[in-house]
């Protein structure tokens, strides 16, 4: 029995959404299920898949229920699928069925374009798995290791809501992608995943870090702009989502501070003023901030790419269609429905970088980017924050968003994190200066030693200044041999 | 000056501002600038849903204040201020903002607000503190667990000599273990249930008991199980001001834990033994451990008789034998647990180790639905009554 505030773990499927009585379904989840977890051990965390480790599982979804923690194996993790409570009378919100009743079920006009979004979405859920799957053999702490794997189940997770929605909307089709999904790997020559940055190679923690920054805030975007979606059960899948998504912006936000505020600590206590003193500094076995700002300038620029071209007509349609909103749409003061709306767009005309406006319809995907920036300019705040408590002269910025791009308008050029458009021949003598080098790989790789002792933290970071589940600083987040 | 308050503050050093808290709150107490996440202390009902879902922790702060900080104050915080020295009024289980949070946080399984029996008596609180700590002297120290059990659980007695620590059962103190960690920090306190009842370990003594289970690597706990008689101890509190038991003999109180979240139990049945001999309520204990030999007070309570104590036993790791845990006992006497479930006059506590609440509660939820009760509402009902009480740790 279920009655969509407490999860049924009757079922393997821990679930809210009644499997029990609607056998097709789950008969389609027990079958996929054994593929995940092939999946899982294939691909997921490397060497801890015996481990103890002290993770939150969700057994309701109301607040109460939320955060249960306690020592699960990963591949015992109770992945399920939970969606947030139905809201009676809820309608679509905008685009052309605005004030209509959400759709409960999937309009036959929208199937191709809404399988479309969920595809993508869920591509994205497995491939950071993939992508971090070796760092646990180099985690600066066992909270570390545990903030890891957090998301990682989390992640896995992600990817059982989508699959729910493939099996339970979409048929036969669903099924054939829900299985494409296990597949796919990031990085392969042959089947990668669908999307650029969850390709890349996740080589350190601080990668780590900046991705779950910088791509998961991507993430929380497309979730959020999903949630508003008049596809209702998209929408509640998304709402959970996002509390979740939460946890791991917490990864990213802290673990780059903790890294910079250690950065700043060893330079005091050095006695060194001048933060490009790069070789002092590495000497202390702390990573430089000019390194960190590099991190800082290829993980933001690989993220923008992930918002597509700036002009789309795929996400005027998506929003048309009542599918896929903008951030925050119901908070929006306007006609929710943009047919006469201009929204200013940064394009490059005649070789120079220039606002025109365009339709708002079109210009949305450069609408949901704009509100990313301006969501993670206030987090490198919150770091340059640590570093002038610390007295240390220097200020992180994120680049300017015409640099280092593959997608969209500035493609073709070259340009500085301020915004100088750069030719070839000088972007080349520069861009050691602006994205990290092979050196500077190498000199991170060297820090990446595992501190797997209780309460033990690696050189190049601080502890956090609160535990998980306010547990003290010597408490066992991981116990790894069990 | 008003009474002091409790006041919910969100430090702002820690928060990441993703508007979980926001978006969670049911009575829109909590908004937010373009700086900072905060609470407004004249509309935040203490009803912690925020808590759990916050992936920072920064959500769960807390200050005892004349007057509360207004929105204006908390928009333009770098960090969060000190906790002022105030006098300690009503309401507040501890001072002490970290023994507070160590309280709250045992308390959140019971998902709500906790609130005390209305027939408890007034608890004291915060008599000492750190720097005020209480001197006891151990004048007993027993191992309670069978010599072949890998558990080793202590009883240990403490005399507090003309020193004055009212307490009543299901109330912690904190102990101060000597020394430093390798930061140069003193060590923290660590807080424990008090295991005999308001009137000492023996009647009309100036004495108390705990129960302490060594944990690998635990500094307070092996500084307490290593403890000697004669040996003088650092004591803090009483704290705990809502796990208390009901001043009432018709009342029937239900008790669910394992290994150590028994010492709470043990004070609440030597306190009716002792006090209400002719109580008509009646008082079960389901209590769970591994093997009969890891079970704290295990030889003691076959002593104790039926009349007064209806007892039931799980072991989980009996070799031959299938698991039983305590929610299939509870299931198992489904019939009476059924029967007293709806009664005004049936308290419920639950005290042991956090991966127990979720049996519990499914178990609760299965016996409340054959009785055509929904347990969900049962429970916060229960608990705004002050009948049902959640301690895990």
């Amino acid at each position: 029995m279920t009655d969509n505030i407490n999860v049924d773990y009757s079922t393997r499927i821990p679930n809210n959404v009644g499997l029990t009585e609607d056998r097709t379904v789950l008969r389609a989840l027990e079958g996929w299920h054994p593929g995940y977890i092939d999946w899982w051990k294939d691909m997921g965390p490397e060497g801890f898949q015996e481990a103890l480790v002290y993770l939150r599982t969700a057994v309701s979804v109301d607040p109460k229920g939320w955060a249960k923690f306690d020592y699960v194996k990963m591949p015992d993790y109770r992945w399920g699928v939970l969606l947030a409570p139905k809201e009676e009378g809820r309608k679509v919100n905008f685009g052309k069925h605005k004030g209509e009743p959400a759709f409960q079920e999937v309009p036959g006009e929208y199937r191709a374009m809404l399988r479309r979004l969920i595809v993508i979405q869920g591509d994205t859920e497995p491939a950071s798995v993939e992508q971090q799957r070796h760092l646990g053999a180099t985690a600066p702490s066992l909270y570390d290791l545990r903030n890891l794997f957090q998301v990682n189940v989390e992640e896995g997770r992600h990817l059982w809501a989508m699959v729910y929605l493939l099996h339970k909307y979409f048929g036969r089709d669903g099924r054939e992608e829900a299985d494409e999904l296990l597949r796919r790997r990031s990085g392969d020559q042959d089947s990668p995943r669908m999307l650029g940055a969850f390709n890349e190679k996740t080589p350190d923690w601080l990668s780590f870090f900046m991705f779950t920054f910088f791509t998961d805030r991507d993430g929380k975007m497309q979730l959020e702009s999903l949630a508003q979606s008049g596809f209702d059960p998209l929408s509640r899948t998304c709402r959970f989502m996002l509390t979740e998504e939460a946890h791991h912006m917490f990864v990213g936000e802290t673990g780059v501070g903790r890294t910079i505020q250690r950065t700043c600590e060893a330079m005091k206590a050095a006695g060194i003023t001048d933060p490009n003193e790069i070789t002092k500094v590495r000497a202390l076995g702390v990573i430089d901030l000019p390194t960190i700002q590099k991190k800082l300038n290829l993980h933001y620029s690989l993220t923008l790419d992930l918002f597509g071209a700036e002009i789309s007509t795929n996400s005027a349609n998506f929003y048309n269609a009542g599918l896929k909103g903008r951030f925050g749409e119901t908070k929006i003061d306007d006609d929710h429905q943009l047919t006469n709306a201009f929204y200013p767009v940064l394009k490059l005309v005649d070789g120079k970088i220039v606002k025109v406006d365009e339709p708002a319809l079109t210009a949305l995907n450069m609408r949901l980017r704009d509100d990313y920036s301006e969501d993670c300019a206030r987090g490198v705040e919150r770091w340059n924050k640590i570093i002038d408590k610390e007295g240390v002269a220097f200020r992180l910025e994120l680049p300017h968003v015409a640099f280092n791009r593959k997608i969209g308008e500035f493609r073709d050029i070259e340009v500085t994190p301020k915004g100088v458009i750069l030719s070839a021949a000088d972007w080349a003598k520069a861009s050691d200066d602006y994205l990290p080098s092979v050196s500077d790989g190498e000199f991170l790789n060297s820090l990446m030693k595992p501190a797997h002792g209780v309460g033990e933290y690696a050189s190049w970071i601080s502890a956090p200044k609160v535990g998980i589940d306010n547990k003290p600083g010597d408490f066992e987040y991981v116990r790894i041999a069990a | 000056m008003n009474a002091p308050l409790k006041q919910h503050l969100i430090d702002p050093e820690i928060c990441i501002r993703c508007n979980t808290c926001e978006e969670t709150c049911p009575v829109d107490a909590i908004t937010h600038d373009s700086n900072n996440y905060v609470v407004d202390a004249a509309r935040c009902n203490l009803c912690m849903d925020c808590i759990p879902p916050c992936p920072t922790g920064s959500i769960d702060n807390w200050r005892i204040v004349g007057a509360p900080y207004s929105l204006e104050d908390q928009f333009s915080w770098e960090e969060l201020p000190k906790q002022e020295q105030i006098a300690t009024g009503d309401g507040a289980e501890a001072i002490d903002a970290d023994v507070q949070a160590l309280i709250d946080s045992a308390h959140t399984g019971a998902g709500g607000k906790s609130v005390a029996p209305a027939s408890a008596l007034k608890p004291s609180v915060n008599l000492y503190n750190r720097d005020s700590a209480a001197i006891a002297t151990v004048t007993g120290n027993y191992r309670l667990t069978h010599e072949e059990s890998d558990v080793d659980v202590h009883h240990i007695i403490l005399d507090l000599g003309d020193t004055p620590l009212p307490v009543l059962e299901g109330q912690s103190i904190g102990i101060v273990p000597p020394g430093v960690d390798p930061d140069g920090k003193p060590h923290r306190i660590r807080l424990y249930s008090i295991a005999s009842p308001r009137h000492g370990e023996r009647p009309n003594h100036n004495n108390l008991a705990l129960t302490v289970k060594r944990e690998t690597n635990g500094v307070c706990s092996n500084y307490m199980c290593d403890l000697k008689k004669g040996d003088k101890v650092r004591i803090t509190g009483p704290f705990g001001a809502t796990f208390l038991m009901p001043n009432d003999p018709a009342a029937n109180i239900i008790m669910i834990c394992t290994g150590t979240g028994s010492a709470p139990f043990r004070a609440f049945t030597e306190w009716r033994r002792r006090a209400m001999p002719n109580a008509t309520g009646r008082m079960l204990l389901f209590f769970g451990a591994r093997r009969p030999q890891d079970l704290p007070y295990f030889g003691p309570l076959q002593k104790v008789p039926d009349s007064l104590l209806g007892k039931y036993f799980a072991y989980s790791r009996v070799p031959g034998e299938k698991k039983v845990y305590v929610q299939d006992l509870m299931r198992r006497e489904e019939t009476m647990l059924a029967k007293l479930a709806p009664s005004p006059h049936t308290h419920i506590y639950v005290c042991g180790l956090k991966g127990m609440e979720q049996g519990v509660d499914s178990a609760l939820d299965d016996i409340c639905r054959s009785a055509e009760l929904r347990w969900a509402d049962l429970r916060d009902a229960m608990r705004s009554e002050g009948r049902y009480h959640v301690e895990t740790y």
